[in-house]
């Protein structure tokens, strides 16, 4: 276990884009406000923009399953499940992102203090930042992937349901084989475009003490007094980070219409 | 001749099949009921914690917050909607330079979080006091609520301009062709034409970025603007009372709830000739 995360560590600082030893900042900084290790704020820079994008990615799977949950309640044949359903969107899609976080991060600590007290624990209770973080991105992601799935379901012919059920298939089966391939097919860009507001909006995590980007050039732009060259600088790995975003989508949007006629 | 003796008498409707007691029920009332609950858990709340003192203090000082919060929303989407036309105009542009330019500024505001946006001009072009001291510019980039105000501005006008680049563009080629083949000039084929047509696809568009702004807007209190989410964290950090956040949430809910059906009404009623 040790051999293997210390293999994990060492690839990691291989493939560091900004410290490693093909790194950006480990060629191109030198010795100035960039460099790596202690002299410059390469190395905490890289480190939140790897915060970041963990924190975005590890909130992904979680948000998206609960919108395709959230998605088929919206249609179901029950009232109340679909009446449960649109309090959600209509919840979490009108409230200011930052205030979700605010609630989520105080709620918790509230909850967890005052469940741990019912125990007879009374000390001090923190909650991680990055936990409440990808709980309160999770819920507003979710939210907004139910809508688009949804319009993504409507787009789906009855038919094919009714294909997968002449075929024998059981209900669960005809979902996963033949609906949920081309739902995911439709509802791609839409997706994509959930992406770089998941990316953007975990900059708002910064605000709850989460060393992300925005926090850590925000530490640099403090200390160093070059507050411009340094948000600047977070906004140019935030582009990178659109750039990639719009290069994978491409190719998966290429993928997944491999299968149609070419016209 | 007809081959029918009698008329069958109109009958009644079989019964309705009752609807067995499914999963699907079981788990939409549990979801309801944890709902409910959770209302009736704020409302509890709200009647336990009541403090008629409390309510009078920062009562309109919430209020005052949602003041400015709307006053800077509602300016920087129209100075936005100002920028926005020549932005739009400059991504159609057929001068590769032009358009290359407008591009770069809409990916770059489309592509970066506003709170970063507006650090850049808080923090970042405030470091440059000297220089806007030696300008004049000093006085406007010292407040938190102009540099707000700027940052908005340019974020919503890259918005706006694609909104409006892809309502012109989807008005069909033929519209302006038929303006061509009736003489009209061009200036009056645009503002009588397309601009009418392009507005109404850009309705719904223009709607979901007030909301958007809005919600946006709360990054505010971070720089020091007391709009709602700024007087809401004053209020907390004074008294370490929750339920600010959730008097905060409940009137950020209010406003995008009747923003949004007052342009479903809108978008209702600017298309009724479409209906069929």
């Amino acid at each position: 276990m040790d051999a293997i995360t210390a293999a994990l560590e060492q690839l990691t600082t291989a493939l560091d884009l900004f410290c490693g030893p093909a790194g950006v900042f480990t060629w191109f900084a030198g010795q100035s406000l960039l460099a790596c290790g202690d002299a410059g704020w390469g190395d905490e820079i890289a480190g939140g923009f790897k915060i970041t994008l963990f924190l975005a990615l590890a909130t992904l799977p979680f948000g998206l399953a609960f919108g395709f949950f959230v998605a088929l309640a919206k249609r179901s044949r029950e009232p109340s499940l679909r009446r449960s359903a649109n309090i959600y969107t209509t919840l979490f899609r009108g409230l200011p992102e930052l205030l979700t976080l605010f609630i989520v991060y105080y709620g918790l600590q509230i909850l967890v203090q005052q469940a741990l007290s019912a125990v007879g624990y009374d000390g001090p209770v923190e909650i991680n930042a990055f936990a409440a973080g990808m709980v309160a991105l999770g819920v507003v992601f979710a939210a907004y992937a139910s809508e688009v799935l949804e319009s993504a379901f409507n787009a789906i012919p009855q038919g094919q349901y009714e294909a997968g059920y002449a075929l024998g298939l059981s209900k669960g089966r005809t979902m996963r084989l033949i609906v949920l391939p081309q739902l995911l097919r439709v509802a791609l860009p839409g997706l994509g475009n959930l992406w770089m507001e998941l990316l953007k909006n975990t900059a708002l995590v910064s605000v709850i003490g989460l060393p992300d980007i925005l926090r850590q050039t925000g530490v640099a732009a403090r200390v160093t007094k070059r507050a411009f060259e340094f948000f600047g600088l977070a906004c140019v790995l935030f582009i990178l980070l659109a750039l990639a975003t719009s290069v994978v989508f491409s190719l998966l949007e290429k993928r997944a219409r491999r299968a149609e006629v070419v016209r | 001749m007809s081959v029918t003796e009698r008329m069958i008498p109109p009958q009644a409707p079989p019964p309705e099949e009752a609807r067995p007691y499914s999963a699907e029920r079981l788990a939409g009332r549990i979801f309801l009921g944890v709902w409910l609950a959770a209302a009736i858990g704020v409302a509890i709340g709200a009647v336990q914690g009541w403090d008629t003192q409390k309510f009078f203090t920062y009562g309109p000082t919430l209020l005052s917050g949602l003041g400015v919060t709307l006053t800077l929303v509602s300016l920087s989407i129209v100075f936005g909607a100002i920028l926005s036309v020549p932005l739009a105009f400059g991504r159609m542009s057929r001068n590769p330079v032009i358009s290359w330019a407008s591009y770069v500024y809409v990916y770059f505001f489309r592509g970066t979080p506003i709170i970063a946006q507006l650090f850049l001009v808080y923090y970042g072009l405030g470091s440059f006091r000297p220089e806007l001291d030696a300008v004049g510019l000093w006085w406007f980039f010292r407040e938190a609520w102009y540099c707000a105000l700027l940052a908005f501005t340019l974020n919503t006008a890259a918005y706006q301009a694609e909104i409006l680049r892809g309502a012109i563009e989807s008005v069909p080629r033929g519209q302006r062709e038929g303006a061509a083949s009736l003489g009209l000039p061009a200036r009056v084929t645009f503002f009588k034409v397309i601009l009418p047509q392009a507005l109404i696809v850009a309705l719904r568009p223009y709607g979901n970025e007030i909301i958007l702004m809005i919600k946006g807007s709360a990054i505010v209190a971070i720089v020091t603007v007391f709009d709602l989410m700024g007087e809401t964290r004053r209020a907390f950090s004074r008294t370490f009372d929750y339920q600010m956040y959730l008097w905060a949430a409940i009137l950020y809910l209010m406003i995008v709830e009747i923003l949004r059906n007052l342009w479903a009404w809108l978008d209702a009623r600017l298309t009724r000739h479409l209906k069929r």
